[in-house]
């Protein structure tokens, strides 16, 4: 049991910390403005996989690929990113418009159900249009692996971490210093108000699903990225997971659902090298597919002691005017 | 005129709260509603603001305009109706300053603005000085003057005030009733003011309508209601 080992698992425990993060961060804004969590996220994470599949193919054909590339391959995944995460936003719009906002109203159990079922609807959809099989995410950069004091990294391990950190700066940034963030922050606090100052409540709304669906998208390339086969229901345990992180982080903390991203990533990924430390220590045989159970039952443990999550807040009662 | 209500019809599910009022308002009139506890006055303001839905029949017009046609939001940014809500409902994890900007959300007028807050400022020096603070930590008086300001920074065509002078030191409510009038008077901003204070109320207004379990029961020139046996029985502690 090496540093370089615990080192190893440390660079994969925050590439996996950024697909939780940025798909947690989705469940945690929708939760905080209008405090309802929306459960086909973790759909809307494949889906972005899949329309990030179809740009990257299509400007692959466009621009041409191997030794006939007309664009660098980074400029295709940049490209890739952007234009799927445009596209991804109005998969969200439209979820919010036709799943939630008639139901705005009604008991938060059937925005819970809606959520499920436009999941289903989404995982159907993909199977009957392409098939249900698995396809292949096309390796937009060549995979470089360095070596650093034994330790062995690649460039794109690095560039997801970069890549989701710098989104995670980026809405940072948007929350802190744009009217949309201010207006979002507000409707977090006492939406119910937020029409009386002339802030058209369901733009912001609409908004919020837009942006996380955004970076869920995102999260879903740099997956395809990393773990190059999508299948229509990667959603299904990814989504469950990164929920476990918002909920972990703090319903509707920004903040909490990073951290607890990066902090669920390190739980799942540390929990084999702590069974094989231990599996030593006290001669034991923990198989390491008991990961899950032990790196979830660290989680509940977590919130038994922190009920509501590592940045929860108490506030916003979200009483009527 | 600029507002026009008639037979206003409001329910929330089986309690019926407003059974078809009438009232109106001219430009830059300032209009009382004066009423016991549970008698509509703040359901009253929540229609007008399209805050609560109201029942087929009621007439709302602004400006010969249809208000029924507005949502909540336009109400407040095409309209120029804003509505400060009984118990302010500051955004508390806003700054003071925050809270003033994002009620110019929807305003394209960025000149107007930068002089408007300077306005909100002049009116309420205390909102300067306290401008980086969360306005969660604000007092029960600098919360209020701060619930006015937003509202002001929002719109000044009519101003609905939902019980201002709740919570209020005597002489902190005078400062923010003689804010409201020099608003008022500068800006020609209406005002709808809805209190229990009766007396003070009274005296701010020049219309006043007397509510009574969902009915308007009374209405005529604040002085004259001022005098008014019946009001002062009910309303002005004899
Ligand atoms: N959200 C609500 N749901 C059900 N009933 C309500 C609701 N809001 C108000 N009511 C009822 O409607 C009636 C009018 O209430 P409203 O708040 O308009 O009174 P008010 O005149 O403002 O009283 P106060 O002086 O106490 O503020 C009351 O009987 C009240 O119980
Ligand atoms: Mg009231």
């Amino acid at each position: 049991m090496t540093v370089n080992f615990l080192m190893q698992n440390l660079i994969n425990a925050l590439q996996w910390g950024s697909f939780y993060a940025l798909i947690a961060l989705g469940y945690s804004m929708v939760y905080s403005i209008l405090m309802l969590f929306n459960f086909a996220h973790g759909d809307i994470f494949m889906v972005g996989a899949y329309i990030g599949l179809g740009v990257s193919l299509g400007l692959l054909s466009l621009f041409g690929s191997g030794a006939a590339a007309v664009l660098p391959g980074w400029v295709v995944l940049v490209l890739t990113i952007l234009i799927s995460m445009f596209l991804t936003a109005f998969v969200g719009i439209i979820v919010e418009r036709v799943g939630y906002r008639p139901l705005r109203e009604a008991p938060r159990a059937s925005a819970a159900i809606t959520g499920l079922m436009i999941g289903i609807i989404l995982e159907t959809a993909n199977i009957l249009f392409l098939g249900g099989s698995r396809l292949k995410f096309p390796q937009l950069i060549e995979s470089v692996t360095y070596n650093i004091g034994g330790v062995y990294v690649t460039n794109k391990k690095i560039m997801i971490v970069l890549v989701s950190i710098g989104l995670m700066l980026a809405l940072h940034q948007l929350i802190t210093r744009t009217k949309w963030g201010m207006a979002m922050r507000a409707m977090a606090y006492d939406y119910v108000v937020v029409p009386l100052v002339g802030v058209p409540m369901n733009t912001i709304a609409a908004m919020t699903f837009a942006i996380g669906s955004a970076l869920a998208a995102a999260a879903g390339i740099l997956f395809g990225l990393a773990y190059p086969v999508l299948d229509p229901y990667m959603g299904v345990s990814f989504g469950w997971k990164a929920f476990v992180a918002a909920i972990l982080g703090g319903r509707g903390s920004i903040m909490g659902a990073c951290i607890a991203g990066f902090m669920l990533g390190f739980i799942e990924i540390m929990t084999v090298p702590a069974i094989q430390i231990m599996n030593r220590l006290f001669s034991l045989n923990i198989g390491s597919n008991f990961r899950d159970l032990i790196a979830y039952s660290i989680v509940l443990l977590i919130l038994i002691f922190r009920p509501h999550g590592l940045f929860g807040q108490a506030y916003s009662a979200k009483l009527r005017l | 005129m600029l507002l026009n209500v008639e037979n206003l019809r409001v329910s929330y599910g089986n309690i019926k709260a407003l059974h078809g009022i009438s009232f109106n308002i001219d430009a830059g009139e300032i209009v009382t509603i004066i009423g016991a506890n549970g008698a509509g006055k703040s359901t009253t303001l929540r229609a007008v603001s399209r805050m609560v839905p109201v029942e087929t029949g009621s007439v709302m017009t602004c400006m010969g305009k249809d208000l029924l046609k507005f949502p909540a939001d336009k109400v407040v940014s095409q309209l120029g109706i804003t509505h400060v809500p009984e118990g302010r409902r500051l955004f508390g994890n806003l700054t003071v300053m925050e809270n003033l900007q994002l009620a110019t959300f929807a305003r394209k007028d960025r000149d107007n603005v930068k002089k408007d807050y300077l306005r909100v400022f002049e009116i309420f020096p205390r909102l300067e000085e306290r401008k980086s603070q969360a306005s969660g930590t604000l007092s029960g008086g600098e919360q209020q003057m701060l619930a006015i300001g937003r509202a002001f920074m929002s719109g000044r065509r009519l101003m609905l005030l939902d019980e201002p002078s709740m919570g209020l030191s005597p002489l902190l409510m005078m400062n923010v009733f003689q804010a409201l009038k020099e608003i008022n008077r500068q800006e020609g901003t209406a005002i709808l003011l809805v209190e229990q204070n009766a007396r003070l109320a009274l005296k701010f207004s020049k219309k006043g309508y007397v509510l009574e379990n969902g009915n308007l029961v009374l209405e005529g020139a604040s002085e004259t209601l001022i005098n008014d046996p019946e009001v002062k029985k009910a309303y002005l502690g004899g």
